[in-house]
C-alpha cells in the first residue's frame, strides 16, 4: 500500500492543480474516493472532469498537488484502469485487443486465451470475437473498452463520459455492466455531465465547476440537500457559469 | 515494319527466355528487394520512433527527411562512389562496381521514403492509440511493436512505393555498379546502354518487364490495403 493513502480510500487527492500555457484548468482541491464505491464526476462541459479522470489515472502530469494511489501493479492485473470517452479500438480482432492489453501487462502467453475467453463470455461478446474491432457498433465498442478494461482486473476503474456518444439502448446495457462491477467490488471513479445517470449510477458526487470543485459527498445529500447556489442551479437544470 | 521489328524481337525474348536476358532481369530484382528489405530493416523501427518522440529539432529532422525523398539518384550514386572507390574511406572493402555496392546506394535511396512514410501513418495512429496505451502501462518499446502491427498494410504500401522508386532509378546503380554485362548490369542500366547502342529490341523487351513489374507492385499495392480495410477495419 503507498504511503499517504488512507485505509478505506483507492485513491486521495491533495491540493491537485494543473495548467496549460499558463491558464489553469483545473483548481486546487482535494477530495477521496472510498473503495469499492461509485464516485461520479458530475459537471458541466467544461468544467475539467475529464483532465481530472487524466491526471488521477497518471496520463497527465498536475503543476502542484499529491495523487495518492495504489500504483503496485501485481502479476498478471493492474492497479487501475481506464475507459474513454471515444473508445480506442485497435486495428485487430475483438479478442486480440484483450489479449494485447493482457500481454501489456505481463500475463504469460499461455493464459492469454483463457483470460480473454472469459472477459469476452463475462461481457456478452464471445459472438463476435473474430470481427475486427473497428467494425463493432459504437454500443459494442464501448462494451469490449469496459471489457477489456476488466480483463486488467483493475481495483479501481476510470471511466470517461463512457455512455456521452450512445444511445439510450446501448447507454443502459453500459450501466448494467457498471452494476456488475460494483457488484464485484471494483472502486469506479466516472465522469458525467447526465444529470439523471449520476442519480441512477452514484454512491459519492464531486460536483466540477469551471475547473473547480464545487462540492463534495455523498450522492443523496447532494441531490437532496446541495449546498452551494452553482449545485442547485444544475440540478434544477439550469446553466451554470 | 521498321517500328513493329524490335517489338517483335523484345516480344521474342520475353518469350524465348534468353538466359542472358533473364540474368538480368534477375539481378535486378535480387538488388532491389535486398535494398528493400534492407531499408525495411532500419527504416520501419525509426519511422516509427520518430512519429512517438518529442524532442528539440524534431520538425528540422523530419523536414531533412522528407527532402531526401528527392533526392537525386545521381547524386546517391556520386556520393557512394567517393565513399568506396579505392582511395575512398571505405574503399578497403572493395565493394565498387559490385552488386553490393548497388544494394547500398538503392537501399539509400529508399530509406528516406520509408522512413518518412512510416513517420506520417504511425503519427496518426498514435495519436489515435497514444492515451489508451500509456492506460495500459506499455513504454516505447512495446507501443512501437504496437503501431507498427496495426499499420501494416498502410507500411506494405509504403515499402512497395520505395520499391518503386528502386526498380526506376539508373543513376545510382550505374554510378556504383558500372553497368558490367553479366556482373552488375540491371535492366535500367541495360535499357540506357543498349538503346545508345541501338539495340532496340533487349532495351524494349527490358522495358515491357518494367512496366509489368511496376504494374504488378501498384497492384500488389491496391489489393493490400483492400485486405487491411477487410482485416483490420
Amino acid at each position: 500500500m503507498p504511503d499517504n493513502l488512507p485505509p478505506d480510500a483507492a485513491l486521495a487527492v491533495t491540493d491537485l492543480s494543473f495548467a496549460i500555457d499558463g491558464i489553469r484548468l483545473i483548481h486546487p482541491m482535494g477530495f477521496k474516493v472510498r473503495r469499492g464505491r461509485r464516485l461520479v464526476v458530475l459537471g458541466p462541459n467544461g468544467a475539467g472532469k475529464s483532465l481530472l479522470l487524466r491526471l488521477c489515472h497518471g496520463l497527465l502530469r498536475p503543476d502542484t498537488g499529491q495523487i495518492h494511489r495504489n500504483d503496485h501493479h501485481p502479476a498478471g492485473r493492474r492497479a487501475h484502469a481506464m475507459v474513454f470517452q471515444t473508445p480506442v479500438m485497435l486495428r485487430r480482432s475483438v479478442f486480440d485487443n484483450v489479449t494485447h492489453a493482457l500481454a501489456a501487462i505481463g500475463v504469460p502467453v499461455a493464459q492469454l486465451k483463457s483470460r480473454a475467453v472469459e472477459a469476452l463470455n463475462r461481457f456478452g461478446l464471445i459472438g463476435l470475437a473474430d470481427r475486427p474491432a473497428r467494425w463493432l457498433s459504437g454500443g459494442e465498442q464501448q462494451r469490449l473498452a469496459i471489457a477489456r478494461a476488466w480483463a486488467l482486473r483493475p481495483e479501481l476503474l476510470f471511466l470517461d463520459e463512457p455512455s456521452a456518444a450512445l444511445d439510450p439502448s446501448a447507454t443502459r446495457s453500459i450501466e448494467a455492466m457498471l452494476g456488475d462491477l460494483h457488484a464485484e467490488g471494483v472502486t469506479l471513479m466516472m465522469s458525467t455531465h447526465d444529470l439523471s445517470q449520476a442519480r441512477r449510477l452514484a454512491d459519492d458526487v464531486l460536483f466540477l465547476a469551471s475547473g473547480s470543485l464545487v462540492e463534495a459527498g455523498e450522492a443523496q445529500r447532494f441531490f437532496n440537500d446541495p449546498q452551494t447556489a452553482q449545485a442547485r442551479a444544475f440540478i434544477a437544470g439550469d446553466l451554470v457559469w | 515494319m521498321d517500328d513493329a521489328s524490335p517489338f517483335m524481337a523484345a516480344l521474342t525474348l520475353i518469350l524465348r527466355l534468353d538466359p542472358a536476358f533473364l540474368s538480368i532481369v534477375g539481378l535486378s530484382l535480387r538488388v532491389t528487394l535486398t535494398a528493400v528489405c534492407l531499408a525495411a530493416l532500419i527504416g520501419l523501427p525509426l519511422g516509427a520512433l520518430l512519429a512517438v518522440s518529442r524532442f528539440r529539432g524534431r520538425s528540422v529532422v523530419i523536414v531533412a527527411i522528407n527532402a531526401l525523398m528527392g533526392l537525386p539518384p545521381v547524386v546517391v550514386g556520386l556520393t557512394f562512389f567517393l565513399l568506396l572507390s579505392r582511395s575512398g574511406p571505405l574503399g578497403s572493402f572493395g565493394l565498387l562496381f559490385t552488386p553490393s555496392a548497388m544494394i547500398i546506394a538503392q537501399a539509400s535511396l529508399v530509406l528516406p521514403i520509408v522512413i518518412a512514410l512510416t513517420r506520417q501513418t504511425v503519427e496518426d495512429l498514435w495519436a489515435n492509440y497514444r492515451e489508451y496505451l500509456l492506460s495500459i502501462g506499455m513504454g516505447p518499446k512495446q507501443a512501437i511493436m504496437t503501431l507498427l502491427w496495426d499499420a501494416r498494410f498502410s507500411l506494405a504500401t509504403a515499402l512497395l512505393a520505395g520499391f518503386g522508386r528502386a526498380t526506376a532509378e539508373v543513376g545510382a546503380v550505374l554510378i556504383v555498379g558500372g553497368n558490367i554485362a553479366g556482373v552488375t548490369r540491371m535492366m535500367t542500366t541495360a535499357i540506357a546502354l543498349e538503346t545508345s547502342k541501338g539495340d532496340l529490341a533487349l532495351a524494349l523487351g527490358l522495358g515491357i518487364i518494367l512496366v509489368g513489374i511496376t504494374l504488378l507492385v501498384n497492384a500488389l499495392a491496391f489489393g493490400m490495403s483492400r485486405i487491411g480495410v477487410r482485416h483490420a477495419g
